[in-house]
């Protein structure tokens, strides 16, 4: 405002940043003007983003009929939602027990744990993909939400988080009468809040996300999730009507998005935490 | 006397203490082995036997399944392509999100914008964008090849064309990963005292490069080997572009480590062989995570 340091390097930062953000949004911007526009004039191929007839209708109608956009944003919910309720449930009482309890084993857990840190679902998928085989549960929640009931780095998370709960508190609890479990859920827990969102936020969206293991252990729409549905209807659709398409990914790309918009200090927060300790 | 019976009533603590906690962690601890380290062993010693699923038995085959990885031409290529996607997606995407997040850093104005924009893809689905940048790079209605040809460039058909359906790839990398690495490097900016820059300025750093030669890049060294890792990791564990948008195609010119490994084990069923690779993939995260820690120890701490 004042020419105390001439605006030109601040023009120049300002008009940076603004063209990058522009590239960056460029893939949505596109997503929203070609899931209006009709056939024929995507393949016009011209830049304007408006569409010369409005589309949405129509293609919003092929996207919810080709794939059942409700069975697979469900999916998501229900898978999601499981997986983190048991990773919390597992990990807490866990990570209380390394940080405040005295008992021999605690330090070979850390190793554990540790070890656990370095091995990705891909490296475990084959064993587990045979295993869920003989066992009949492909095709099921239990295969898509069991073998990450374990998070081993929710409990590692947490472990950092636990440590710095003053002893004293858990003392006092202690002296009030309060068992072990009533200490986890009554004064742990309230007080790692910051850390259980983080890692909900952490949580969600690779699972939301996540193609890998739906793609192995599922082939049934009744239970594919987001990423899989989109698979499947890319499959259906052959990849040319690409404004059903844009369709069906705005669909599926909102919930998430608009979740990261309303909270997006919390998401940025959450993967900086899980981020910087991970 | 006193002392010995209230030596006791610890020790009797100590023992209650000990099993409470043995309780706590026992869910933990039996999905531990259950869900990683006894999958883990049994893909090593998969590795070394002809197991197919479908077939009734298997045999032990040694290191069969890893002499026949070192002919494999998909493998290799596979190998090749990973370390190609690898040294072109983390150098740029750590460079840009440093250079953005200084920027961001810098600016007064928009901040949270900026930083929710460039954040954005981190949060979106994979899947989907990669269908959003397939139109995008759709050789004859793409909306790149139809900027490019109002400057009378023909763009290339980038992910059909074996020569540059890599860089397409690693472009798709690079914007969804840009947000993630900026957002750390934001945090570790923020963590740098201000005196720093000050003092710097005193002992004559006048210009923006000194200030961030001898401040900035120094003090963001834990942060940058952190992103270094992690952003490795994640290019070595590339697979939904791939598996969405070109299967390892055209020609196996975008074959890479995961999906070559979905393909062998969850496709054509080889487990056996599959594992072997498997090993491999897991033998290059562990390495990594080496350097990491060693690295760590030595270069990183700052006077």
């Amino acid at each position: 405002m004042t020419a105390r340091s001439l605006p030109f390097g601040r023009i120049l930062r300002f008009g940076l940043l603004s063209l990058g953000a522009l590239i960056f949004l460029a893939p949505y911007i596109f997503m929203i003007s070609t899931a209006g526009k009709a056939q024929s004039e995507i393949f016009s191929s011209s830049l304007s983003l408006i569409p010369e007839q409005w589309s949405f209708a129509e293609n919003f109608t092929k996207a919810l009929s080709r794939v059942s956009m409700p069975t697979l944003l469900l999916n998501g919910v229900i898978v999601c939602a499981l997986i983190f309720i048991v990773q919390v449930v597992v990990a807490i009482p866990c990570a209380y027990a390394m940080a405040k309890l005295k008992f021999r084993a605690a330090r070979s857990m850390m190793v554990l744990v540790m070890l656990g840190l370095l091995v990705p679902i891909h490296a475990t998928a084959l064993p587990l993909y045979v295993a869920f085989d003989r066992l009949s549960v492909l095709n099921s929640y239990t295969a898509l939400v069991a073998p990450f009931s374990i998070s081993v780095f929710a409990i590692f998370l947490f472990l950092q988080f636990f440590r710095a709960i003053p002893d004293d508190l858990i003392h006092a609890a202690r002296l009030d009468g309060m068992s072990e479990a009533g200490i986890v859920a009554r004064v742990v827990v309230p007080n790692a809040w910051p850390a259980i969102t983080a890692f909900a936020i952490f949580s969600v969206v690779a699972h939301w996300n996540d193609l890998f293991w739906p793609l192995v252990v599922v082939s049934n729409q009744d239970f594919a999730t987001p990423p899989l549905g989109l698979l499947y209807f890319r499959a259906a659709e052959a990849g040319d009507d690409y404004g059903a398409l844009m369709a069906a990914t705005l669909i599926i790309t909102l919930p998430l998005v608009a979740a990261f918009l309303i909270a997006q200090k919390r998401f940025v927060e959450g993967i900086t935490m899980t981020g910087l300790k991970g | 006397m006193a002392s010995m019976a209230a030596e006791m009533l610890i020790a009797s603590i100590g023992r209650h203490e000990a099993r409470i906690a043995w309780l706590l962690a026992a869910p933990a601890i039996a999905l531990l082995f259950l869900f990683i380290l006894l999958p883990t062993l049994a893909v090593v010693i998969l590795g070394f036997t002809d197991f197919e699923l479908g077939y009734g038995g298997f045999r032990f085959v040694g290191f069969e399944n890893y002499a026949e990885l070192i002919s494999d031409r998909t493998f290799r290529r596979s190998l090749s392509n990973t370390a190609i996607y690898t040294a072109i997606v983390t150098p740029v995407s750590i460079v840009l999100a440093l250079a953005i997040a200084m920027l961001i850093e810098a600016e007064t104005r928009a901040r949270a914008f900026f930083r929710t924009v460039y954040f954005l893809p981190v949060a979106t689905l994979l899947v989907a964008m990669a269908t959003v940048w397939q139109f995008l790079f759709h050789p004859t209605i793409g909306p790149i090849n139809t900027f490019l040809a109002q400057f009378g460039i023909t763009g290339p058909n980038w992910l059909g064309a074996s020569g540059t359906v890599l860089y397409g790839l690693s472009i798709i990398g690079i914007w969804q990963s840009v947000g993630f690495n900026m957002v750390l490097f934001l945090a570790g900016l923020t963590a740098i005292p201000r005196e720093l820059y000050a003092a710097a300025e005193v002992d004559g750093a006048r210009s923006w490069f000194d200030r961030f030669r001898l401040v900035t890049w120094p003090m963001l060294g834990p942060t940058t080997l952190f992103v270094t890792t992690i952003s490795i990791i994640n290019s070595v564990k590339v697979f939904e572009t791939v598996k969405t948008l070109t299967e390892g195609g055209p020609n196996k010119a975008s074959e890479v480590l995961l999906f070559t490994i979905y393909q062998e084990g969850f496709v054509y069923l080889r487990v056996g062989y599959a594992s072997a690779m498997t090993v491999i993939f897991l033998a290059i995260l562990v390495v990594l995570m080496l350097l990491q820690y060693r690295l760590l120890d030595r270069k990183v701490h700052y006077a």
